[in-house]
């Protein structure tokens, strides 16, 4: 299968600054890739890049066979760019409509794109009176203008509430689902962790990790938390089977290695009666994030 | 020329939502009104007929008129998708960077042309109604009229380039206003004073023509009162009209729209959003 997206040995450097060094990373057709980094990282700078908006120090981009910025390019690719904000004297109906003809595209659909992002009453109000949220949305809404093959999205959910944010998801998800590719930036780690096919970590303009979240987690073989909740009076006997248990309100509460999980869960199933629940509790991206930012920072 | 056609059609929208087309349609009006019946009394002294007179006063206000209308229109342009953040996303979609240009430009001049044509309208139908021998003042008003669009191009040119080089909006307002300071007010002032202190030597009559050619605003005030015959009723800088050729204060009229947009379009060229 041919990428959507292909990037190899890409370098950029401002003066002496590097914002980026030697990151390679391909995107297929229909994959959902987060990519993830502190400010800074060059996540942002990467995304320019994928846009032609600025060029490369070394390295190479190709989007559907065609150079960033040539109008192949362009017009295989959407864009969201992070807090965008769209003149406020006029209506999201009209800022659609030019942003569909800026495409080539027929206007006519400029409604059902606004319905689509759940701005549908709104359209005709002007979008200096919208909320940050309303104002994302119309953004939402011309990034979904002409089946686009690559969707570039820099932190498209911020400003957006928890039910915003899912039914965003489930947008990205048909358009997935009819083969586009999507890339996108996120600083809210717990959702891009169920609704992204693949994880991207930057760390000072370098790619420090790739992979599914699984495949993340094997490799970086964080301890896994476990709760047990002890029968009452049974307590303090399961602390002392259970070396490095701390008693946290009737809950104990352990840590061990990712290879040593299932043997302490065996243990721990041995107690029979003594225990009424057990949770396992994976590392979250979160500590993911963190121990492979920190592995390359050292 | 769907995409210029859409750019300029949505930046005509934003300028009627911002009032700069009514702010432009109502000032060129009230003032071209005021000048052509203020002009009316001393008229018959001079042999002119009235809106030969009219023109030669509308010529001054537009010197400064047109330029600050025209810079107040163009400071936005470039800055304010940069800050809004909504340029690096225009400049993702497929459209090219002049034709961004060009479309904000059609918008812009088609304003100002509606206030032009609208004042001078409102300044000779006062005049000819007064006085029917004015019909013979009509070419100097449609000189006018094409020449003062063009030095509203030349100074929507230096909008944008100014536009272009700074980050921000009120930066751009700034230099907007200091350029118009610079060239409508202060260049002739300091023409003026040049003059006075080389006392016909040198500077007055080699490099003082030169100057006023220089200045897009001064070539336009200048073609206006060399072409209408009209320099004895100008004074000031306009007096010298008659020491310089029509064809090279037309030059500059013609040329200064070109060379400005082109800097526009090179400044624009080295923004990164």
């Amino acid at each position: 299968m041919t990428s959507t997206l292909t990037i190899s040995a890409l370098t950029k450097r401002f003066g002496e600054v590097a914002a980026l060094t030697g990151v390679s990373l391909s995107v297929a057709p229909g994959e959902r890739v987060a990519l993830l980094g502190h400010n800074g990282a060059g996540k942002s700078t990467l995304m320019k890049i994928i846009l032609g908006l600025i060029p490369a120090t070394s390295g190479e981009v190709t989007i559907c066979d065609a150079a960033p910025g040539s109008p192949a390019a362009r017009r295989a690719v959407a864009y969201l760019p992070e807090n965008a904000a769209f003149h406020p004297a006029l209506t999201g109906l009209e800022q659609i409509r030019h942003y569909l003809a800026l495409r080539g595209e027929e206007q006519g659909q400029a409604m059902r794109l606004l319905e689509m992002v759940g701005l549908g009453k709104a359209a005709r109000r002007r979008i200096g009176t919208y909320s940050k949220g309303m104002r994302q949305r119309v953004g939402l809404a011309q990034a979904l203008i002409g089946n686009p093959r690559l969707l570039v999205l820099d932190e498209p959910t911020s400003g957006l509430d928890p039910v915003s944010r899912r039914e965003f998801y489930v947008l990205l998800d048909n358009l997935a689902a009819q083969g586009a590719s999507i890339l996108l930036s996120s600083h809210a780690l717990t959702e891009v962790e169920a609704r992204t096919d693949r994880i991207v970590i930057l760390s000072q303009g370098r790619l420090v990790a790739e992979g599914s979240l699984p495949d993340l987690r094997r490799r970086a073989d964080l301890p896994v938390m476990l709760h047990v909740t002890a029968r009452n009076g049974y307590g303090a006997d399961i602390a002392r089977l259970l070396p490095g248990a701390i008693l946290v309100d009737g809950a104990l509460h352990l840590t061990c290695r990712q290879s040593a999980k299932l043997e302490t869960l065996g243990t721990i199933a041995g107690l029979g009666e003594k225990i009424t629940d057990l949770e396992v509790l994976p590392p979250s991206l979160e500590d993911l994030y963190a121990h492979f930012s920190q592995a390359a920072a050292q | 020329m769907i995409r210029i056609l859409s750019t300029a059609r949505t930046e005509f929208r934003i300028a009627l939502r911002n009032r700069w087309v009514a702010i432009a349609l109502v000032l060129m009006a009230v003032f071209s009104l005021v000048l052509s019946l203020a002009g009316s009394a001393p008229t018959g002294g001079l042999g002119v007929d009235r809106l030969s007179v009219t023109v030669a006063s509308l010529t001054s206000l537009s010197v400064y008129l047109i330029p600050l209308l025209a810079l107040l229109m163009s400071f936005d342009a470039i800055a304010g998708e940069t800050e809004r953040g909504t340029l690096s996303l225009l400049l993702a979609y497929p459209i090219a960077r002049w034709e961004i240009l060009v479309g904000k430009l059609i918008a812009h001049l088609s304003i100002l042309a509606l206030a032009v044509v609208l004042g001078h309208g409102l300044a000779a139908a006062v005049a000819i109604w007064s006085d029917e021998t004015s019909l013979a003042g009509l070419p100097s008003l449609v000189r006018l009229s094409w020449s003062s669009i063009l030095l509203g191009a030349t100074f929507l040119g230096a909008g944008y380039a100014l536009s272009s080089l700074s980050r921000r909006p009120s930066g751009a307002a700034g230099l907007a206003i200091g350029l118009w300071l610079g060239l409508v007010v202060l260049y002739d002032l300091a023409l003026l004073s040049a003059i006075v202190a080389d006392n016909g030597g040198w500077f007055s009559t080699e490099a003082f023509p030169i100057a006023l050619l220089a200045n897009p605003a001064d070539a336009f005030r200048l073609f206006n009162l060399t072409a209408s015959g009209a320099t004895a009723a100008a004074s000031g800088v306009g007096g010298a009209a008659d020491a310089i050729p029509l064809w090279q204060s037309l030059a500059s009229v013609l040329l200064w729209p070109i060379a400005a947009l082109a800097l526009a379009a090179a400044a624009f060229r080295k923004v990164t959003p």
